[in-house]
């Protein structure tokens, strides 16, 4: 059993393979606190679960949550103002496009703000 | 046979439009180099690498009416292996492409240095407000009489061996002749007579040397390497000249100084090289042997340089092209102003080759030069082998391998880098350890895999430099070769230098101890005292450029401040690897593993018991016994691991950290009817002492009750052995992971409680002094034992007090992680789930 196909069936962002995916709607999944600074942690935002990542200078960033590499929990990844570090095999993702400069598969990124101390993600 | 080597086909022009013809005015400053040979063109590619075809309108003048091509494989050309199309470095094309005026065929005769213009023999001229000297080197033609006919031309027969028409003229030559004399046994001349003779022609080498390439190799060697060439056929003469060529319309033979005659239809001249330096000389520049520059390789003019064959630097001539390359580096650095105060200090020669189908490499000097120079000398003269080094205040400064090529990588880094030489000096030249034959990285083939953990092979690396990776840290982000477990590092760096012929450029990170950081450990560990920074966040905005984070730099930070602060470190989870962050180490799906600690591998049914309840309670996939004598639990949620260290009430057994993981023990002198110690309590204290200690990698420890070494001592990163009478050996620097090493033997001690003392002391020292995630095994050799013994022994730096007490404020700052963060999460949601769609655990369930 693979991670990854475990994964869309569990409605991961495997599934926008085949969906059509619209401009999408804003969701609160929870209090940007909940978020440690520097951290990631998961959501489940509309049947798709996705790591939400508060900056250590404030900024919020959103990806799927599982690595397109090998599944890896990318919530548990380290950060810094440029990239996304995965933890199983320390592939790094580009928050601007999720692309990684080390070769994997790019990451699907999710628009994310904060309103009145709400984290809202778009899916 | 006058085809032009890399020219444009027949019929195509390029209309070059300057930029003043363009928009009228070109702002460039013009950048005049006169010499298409190797260096010329390599000063000009370094120069467009760094932008400089926007501050610079370039003209290249070359002699020669054809591109830049690779006058290296000369040989391989009239030996038949390369077509001449195939050593082309620089096509007119490529001029053409990056804006280059190439002036081919047309040679310089006089630099004005006051008008700033350059007069070439064509009647042109060319404005210059930078010029560089990279005229080369020709053929030396060493007096002969009969040499020449009229008007200096040299006699029909005769050749040089210089350039590709040399080339050309030499293999129809061959086609039509039957017997050559080369003139000249060094390594240009015997490449010519081994590529001859692959032509059928019966060839003789007249060197006037004692013995063949007199430059490179001692008398030995030489001698050995004669007989090499002896045996494939060529007749040596040595110790003597040619000093008649017999003619006079065309050549037929030669006499030597001794009287004796040679029949001959052929005659090469390979008797060395001179500088090109009579354009500087009529120009009023400094010349010597070459033309004069200085470190800025600028010549008493100063806006004219020189560089390769044609400068002398600090007295020294270059005639290999490593030395060439870094000078085009540094000139294209200070004419570019990337780097304006870039300075070459002179090169140390090393070199790799294959002279008349033996392989050579030398590097430094030959012999030993002063009385307390040590040198070692392996002869078999029966097998074509004689490697020797030379080596002074334990500094390799000179190697001559010849027959037998496989130490050369391992040679010339510590000839390069100075590092330390195993105290065996044998193992230099040998390989003692195992008897297993080491591969050498030429040796290797295209498809073997060098780094196991990624899959990557030496094709893929030398892909990697051909395709422009030009150091070793570059060509592992790009393959992630040495991106695993490491172990292979020096493997990949070795295929590089290989793959890159010597042109690596020195990683300046290499020596930082963490990417983000530029600093080498010493100096950061300096300025965080010195400012007093005690947490990532803060040192990466004291000393990061530009105050940026590295997320790769976060982890080696983390541990570096909890070392030098103890428990005064400021903890900031984001800069920990989730391992460090949950206190488990995490598995391929996304679960973790719990390790209690169980000290000295000694348990009791109680412990068992709990284990087991803890186990069938949380339905763990997996128990296992590990390698370090302790029981794993894995495939575990992390929203369980709180819950499952309470159930337990045991410690956390760091099975997961960069720290001092665990102390395996034998049933030494309790049990056990050979124990000559008792090293199954020294093991336990020992645990207890140095549980949790951050490392810049893994300690694993042992200690065995005699030297059948059952719980492995000898191959721990400190390991303890009992050696009777009440006395113990420790030992440093083993492994047996994905390197496999002895440790050193450190000291024989008398008491446990001394081996608790040496073994915190020693792991100090690493502790201040490795490199992250640079195990004992690399710290050890890297060291240098001997220093290691006279620090911690003999305490010669002073600093074995200052070393006992930094290691008890970290013991003093150990806390339980499980019992600490079980209770009270260090940030919120720690134990979330960061799958929360994945039904943990995927690992298989037995």
């Amino acid at each position: 059993m693979s991670v990854t196909q475990s994964e869309a069936a569990a409605g991961g962002p495997g599934l926008f393979g085949t969906q059509e995916v619209s401009a999408g709607t804003p969701h609160v999944v929870g209090r940007v606190e909940e978020v440690p600074p520097g951290e990631g942690r998961a959501f489940v935002v509309d049947g798709v679960q996705v790591a939400v990542f508060r900056l250590r200078d404030g900024s919020l960033h959103a990806t799927q949550a599982a690595c397109p590499h090998a599944g890896g929990p990318l919530a548990d990844g380290q950060t810094d103002l440029d990239v996304l570090v995965c933890p199983l095999h320390l592939y790094t993702f580009r928050w601007t496009d999720g692309t990684s400069p080390g070769g994997a598969a790019s990451l699907r990124v999710y628009p994310v703000h904060e309103e009145s101390g709400q984290l809202v993600v778009t899916v | 046979m006058t085809a032009v080597l890399g020219g444009r086909p027949e019929g195509v022009s390029t209309l070059h439009f300057a930029m003043d013809e363009a928009d009228g005015i070109d702002t460039r400053q013009r950048l005049v180099v006169i010499g298409n040979g190797m260096a010329g063109a390599r000063v000009v590619e370094e120069v467009l690498e760094r932008g400089g075809g926007d501050q610079f309108a370039i003209t290249v003048f070359g002699e020669e009416p054809h591109g830049n091509y690779n006058r290296i494989m000369l040989s391989h050309v009239l030996a038949g292996e390369e077509h001449e199309d195939d050593i082309v470095l620089n096509s007119h094309d490529w001029y053409a492409d990056n804006g280059v005026v190439l002036r081919a065929g047309v040679r310089v005769v006089r630099i004005d240095t006051h008008a700033k213009v350059v007069h070439a023999a064509d009647g042109t001229t060319a404005p210059y407000d930078q010029l560089v000297i990279a005229t080369g080197s020709r053929s030396f033609v060493p007096p002969m009489t009969g040499l020449y006919q009229a008007e200096e031309q040299l006699i029909p027969g005769v050749f040089g061996f210089r350039t590709i028409d040399d080339t050309r003229a030499m293999l129809a030559a061959a086609a039509e002749h039957d017997k050559a004399v080369v003139v000249g046994g060094g390594l240009l001349g015997l490449e010519a007579a081994r590529a001859l003779q692959g032509h059928g022609l019966a060839v003789e080498v007249v060197h006037a040397g004692t013995h063949l390439m007199n430059q490179q190799l001692g008398a030995e060697a030489g001698a050995i390497l004669a007989k090499s060439v002896e045996a494939l056929g060529i007749v040596v003469h040595l110790a003597t000249r040619t000093t008649e060529v017999i003619g006079p319309d065309r050549v037929r033979g030669v006499v030597l100084a001794d009287g004796r005659a040679i029949d001959a239809d052929m005659l090469v001249l390979a008797a060395g090289i001179r500088p090109v330096t009579e354009v500087a000389l009529m120009s009023g520049i400094e010349v010597e042997r070459g033309v004069v520059v200085d470190d800025q390789l600028r010549t008493d003019d100063p806006d004219v340089y020189a560089v390769g064959e044609c400068a002398q630097h600090r007295g020294e001539l270059y005639g290999l092209v490593a030395p060439v390359w870094e000078q085009a580096r540094v000139l294209a650095d200070l004419l570019t102003g990337t780097d304006p105060d870039a300075e070459y200090h002179g090169s140390r020669t090393a070199t790799k080759l294959k002279v008349a189908g033996v392989d050579v490499a030398t590097m430094g000097i030959s012999r030993p030069e002063r009385d307390s120079d040590e040198f070692l000398v392996i002869s078999e003269p029966k097998r074509g082998v004689h490697l020797s080094v030379v080596v002074r205040d334990d500094k390799l400064i000179g190697a001559t391998l010849l027959g037998d090529t496989r130490k050369v990588a391992y040679l010339t880094q510590a000839f390069d880098r100075g590092t330390p030489l195993p105290e065996e000096r044998i193992k230099l030249l040998v390989d003692l350890s195992d008897g297993a034959a080491e591969v050498g990285v030429a040796e290797l083939p295209h498809d073997s895999q060098v780094c196991n953990c990624n899959g990557v092979t030496k094709g893929a690396i030398c892909e990697a430099v051909a395709g422009g990776c030009g150091s070793v840290g570059a060509v592992m982000d790009k393959t992630r070769a040495g991106k695993g477990c490491g172990s292979c590092k020096g493997l990949v760096k070795q295929v590089v230098e290989w793959a890159a012929d010597g042109d690596v450029v020195e990683d300046p990170a290499a020596s930082w101890y963490v990417p983000g950081i530029p600093m080498a450990k010493p100096e950061l560990m300096a300025a965080i005292r010195e400012r007093g920074l005690l947490s990532p966040s803060a040192v990466f905005a004291a000393l990061a450029p530009g105050g940026a984070e590295d997320a790769k730099s976060k982890m080696g930070l983390t541990s570096l401040l909890r070392m030098i602060w103890g428990k005064d470190a400021v903890q900031e989870n984001d800069a920990k690897f989730i391992n460090d962050r949950v206190h488990g180490n995490i598995q391929r799906d996304g679960t973790f593993s719990v390790v209690p600690q169980i000290k000295g591998g000694v348990t009791t049914p109680a412990q068992l018991r709990k284990i087991a309840d803890v186990a069938e309670k949380y339905e763990v996939p997996m128990v296992k016994i590990t390698g370090g004598q302790r029981i794993d639990l894995l495939g575990v949620r992390k929203e369980d691991l709180p819950a499952m260290w309470n159930d337990l009430g045991m410690p956390s057994g760091y099975a997961y950290g960069k720290s001092f993981r665990t102390v395996k023990t034998c049933v030494g002198s309790d049990f056990c009817r050979f124990g000559l110690g008792d090293s199954t309590q020294l093991g336990i204290d020992l645990e207890t002492r140095f549980q949790g200690i951050e490392s810049p990698a893994k300690m694993k420890m042992a200690v065995v009750g005699c030297p059948r070494n059952c719980a492995e001592a000898y191959v721990k990163d400190v390991g303890v052995v009992a050696v009777g009478n009440g006395k113990w050996e420790v030992y440093v620097g083993g492994a047996a992971g994905a390197s496999i090493r002895k440790g050193d033997l450190l000291a024989t001690v008398d008491s446990p409680e001394a081996v608790m003392e040496l073994s915190g002391r020693f792991m100090q020292y690493y502790r201040e002094n490795a490199n992250w995630l640079e195990r004992t095994y690399d710290f050890v050799p890297r060291i240098g034992l001997e220093k290691i013994k006279a620090v911690l022994l003999e305490d010669s730096e002073g600093i074995c007090a200052e070393l006992d007490a930094n290691m008890q404020q970290s013991i003093d700052a150990y806390t339980d992680p499980w019992g600490q963060d079980g209770k009270a999460p260090a940030t919120p949601g720690q134990f979330r789930t960061a799958l929360p769609l994945v039904e943990l655990p995927l690992v298989p369930v037995r």
